[in-house]
């Protein structure tokens, strides 16, 4: 660290040093790497498969420390040990592979076993190695929550320019890729090496991880590969749209945790970076459009609205043609009438009222509700799908009538004018039959 | 039967007279089995070239796995198949397939247009992008099937008919000279319907062959020319005149139940599970 601490927004401008700037933009290629890496791999369903991964590689790091340690090498130096965490991480992977084919065990349990074990075996090694004289210095702990920090000039040099090899992997193989994991069996029988491909995919997953261990953590790096596509789902509907973002929010969680993990003394940047882009995602689960929480309770409030709208309009139509008077502009009816089907809930009864008045449907005078410009033809509509739907359900579904009026009230109410167009077809049709039965032809 | 247009034949090869070269698929001796039990049994069959043929049989007849043999997916404990003479690596090209509209996933980020270029992925090679040509004629093959103006539409927004045309459409932009469908028929609207049996027909126009695994009786015999019954074996193959016989069906869909006793166990079944059986 500098003699003067620097504050958030310098270490954010990159005046916090040449080593933190360096450390920060290989980081910020790091999540950019994972992002897109792990776009595919959340669309493979092999997002679990990078968190067996990076578990199996903490006992790896440990070996890799004892044998240095043995035939005299520094046994510190970042290469060798996450040499040992790829060794392991791709043994881990093996054996769910294995446990999986011979079918004694579900996928998901079998990366479960490998996961919990394999990270406890590496638990164990690392006290071990804590109990031997020098073993305290050693900082294998930081491996575990991620110390972008401590990483050295050259590690995170290094560690930057396999990120971009990563991200240009993706980029070659984007169509291999989203051929593979939209349909497998298409691309086989098309001849494409399915199984080369889905290697490809998983080599580039471990790399991503290994060369994560250092900055995030072997916890958290899987959150790297899994919540930056998931957050970038949300946005949009197109793959190489959904891939950037990805990539995109990867590299901003990257480069904006290490720099609070820079600051914020005793901060794991694995943390802080897994928070920014949980942030992102929380935000994203929140306002993105059409998969968001608000716009899917906008679209149902509307839709309860529209109900309610056309509940009014329907109760007013049968009240009127119960007394033989007409359905037209200025037709009045009691309030108490027309909003009989109306929800019992004063907010709702003044949305409808609001919605009706907006769309010159219909309007409230004193106790009278008064069809407007639009809303007679409106309400002949919907009183016609409505005995349509019920026509249909008792003719062809053979439901009760009495039972008709429940699930046919709900149903109609987003029927399309084609299907209108064709109940009426079909009822018809019914109808035309039957008489062409009875009498002579 | 004259063959214009084809080179003539080494005479040591025109001693292996049952894989005549104008066959597009034959097979020889195909058995299949899953975890040891078998689901095919010595299947031997050669494709007439320029037909519609129905694959028919009951659940679990090994229709689909018959075609997901022959195209490599499945492993065969023994047999061999060729097509047009060739073994399956040298012919790709000439052979297309549309899978069972269930075995994707539907919500994967891509449009219509997206899937209908993978038909052309091999074509465009390893790690080459999709380039303006390969996308307009994944644009005219959509509009063959009648999905003109749906290019962009995300495939989740598709009803199920479409998105079993946007398939066939990825199947027909590779123009292959033998194609397999694995029940393209299934759960589809009025239109789809249509649409595809205009498609086989053209398809059966250019001389191209095409082997459906099909689940509706009633229209075998309307929309197909041949017809092999599947039941773990072949029952029977041939043209569907000859072939698609009462005593056939019999053999075909187990001897003492009729279809009707069948349908009836079915409905039985689903109004009340646990009966019946």
């Amino acid at each position: 660290m500098s003699a003067a601490p620097a504050g958030l927004w310098d270490v954010l401008l990159l005046r916090g040093g040449y080593n933190a700037t360096v450390v920060q933009s290989a980081t910020l290629l790091l999540g950019a790497a994972a992002g897109s890496v792990g776009a595919f791999a959340l669309l493979r369903g092999r997002s679990l498969m990078g968190d067996a991964l990076a578990h199996a590689t903490l006992p790896g790091i440990g070996v890799a420390f004892l044998i240095a340690s043995a035939i005299g090498l520094d046994p510190r130096a970042p290469a060798w040990l996450l040499l040992g965490a790829a060794v392991f991480g791709v043994l881990g992977v093996g054996f769910v592979h294995v446990l999986t084919r011979s079918r004694r065990l579900s996928e998901d349990a079998a990366m479960a076993v490998v996961l919990s074990s394999m990270f406890g075996l590496g638990v164990v090694i690392l006290s071990h190695i804590q109990s031997l004289p020098g073993g305290n210095q050693a900082g294998l702990r930081s491996l575990i929550l991620g110390q972008a920090a401590a990483m050295r000039t050259g590690d995170a040099i290094t560690m930057g320019v396999l990120a971009l090899i990563c991200a240009l992997g993706v980029t070659l193989l984007f169509k291999e890729l989203r051929l593979v994991c939209f349909d497998g069996e298409f691309a086989s029988a098309r001849g494409w090496p399915t199984g080369a491909i889905d290697l490809a995919l998983m080599a580039l997953v471990v790399t991503v991880t290994v060369i994560g261990i250092q900055a995030v953590g072997i916890v958290l790096i899987v959150a790297l590969l899994v919540v930056p596509p998931a957050s970038a789902r949300l946005w949009t509907d197109r793959l190489w749209r959904v891939v950037a973002l990805s990539a995109g929010i990867g590299a901003v969680s990257g480069y904006v945790g290490a720099a609070i993990s820079a600051v914020v003394p005793r901060m794991p940047t694995g943390g802080a970076i897994v928070l920014c882009a949980g942030a992102v995602f929380v935000v994203s689960l929140l306002i993105a459009p059409s998969r968001g929480l608000a716009a899917s309770a906008l679209r149902l409030a509307r839709l309860r609205v529209r109900i309610g709208r056309e509940h009014a309009l329907r109760s007013a139509c049968e009240w009127l043609e119960e007394r033989g008077e007409q359905v037209e502009n200025g037709a009045r009816v009691p309030v108490a009438d027309a909003l009989r089907a109306v929800e019992d809930w004063p907010l709702w009864r003044w949305f409808v009222r609001i919605s009706l008045r907006v769309r010159r449907f219909a309007r409230i005078e004193g106790a009278e509700f008064v069809l407007d410009l639009r809303g007679a033809s409106e309400a002949q509509r919907i009183s016609r799908a409505h005995r349509l739907w019920e026509l249909y359900l008792e003719r062809y579904l053979h439901v009760a009538p009495t039972h008709v009026h429940s699930p046919a009230d709900l149903v109609e109410h987003t029927l399309s004018p084609e299907l209108v167009a064709e109940l009426e077809r079909a009822v018809d049709a019914e109808r035309s039959s039957m008489n062409g039965a009875g009498g002579p032809r | 039967m004259p063959r214009i247009g084809h080179r003539t034949r080494p005479d040591s090869l025109a001693s292996f007279p049952e894989h005549s070269p104008e066959s597009p698929l034959s097979i020889h001796d195909m058995t299949v089995a899953y975890d040891r039990r078998p689901v095919l049994w010595d299947v031997d069959y050669e494709a007439p070239a320029g037909k519609l043929v129905a694959i028919v049989g009951p659940n679990g007849a090994g229709k689909s796995t018959l075609i997901k043999a022959a195209l490599g997916l499945t492993p065969m404990l023994s047999g061999r198949i060729e097509f047009f003479g060739e073994p399956l690596k040298a012919r790709r090209r000439d052979v297309g397939f549309v899978p069972q509209r269930e075995s994707v996933d539907w919500s994967f980020p891509v449009s219509a247009l997206d899937v209908v270029c993978m038909g052309l992925y091999s074509e465009i090679g390893w790690c080459r992008p999709v380039g303006r040509r390969a996308r307009e004629r994944a644009r005219a093959s959509l509009a063959q099937v009648g999905m003109q103006g749906y290019e962009d539409r995300q495939i989740a927004r598709l009803s199920g008919g479409q998105q079993q045309r946007v398939f066939l459409a990825r199947a027909l932009v590779q123009d292959a000279r033998l194609y397999f469908m694995d029940e393209p028929f299934a759960g589809v609207d009025a239109a789809t319907e249509r649409s595809i049996i205009e498609v086989l027909r053209d398809l059966r126009t250019r001389g191209r062959t095409v082997l459906v695994v099909h689940h509706d009786l009633q229209t075998v015999a309307e929309y197909f020319d041949h017809v092999v019954l599947l039941n773990r074996r072949i029952v029977a193959s041939g043209p569907v005149a000859e072939v698609f016989t009462d005593e056939n069906l019999r053999k075909t869909y187990g001897g003492r139940l009729t279809l009707l006793d069948r349908a009836a166990e079915e409905l039985a079944r689903a109004v009340e599970p646990g009966a019946g059986s």
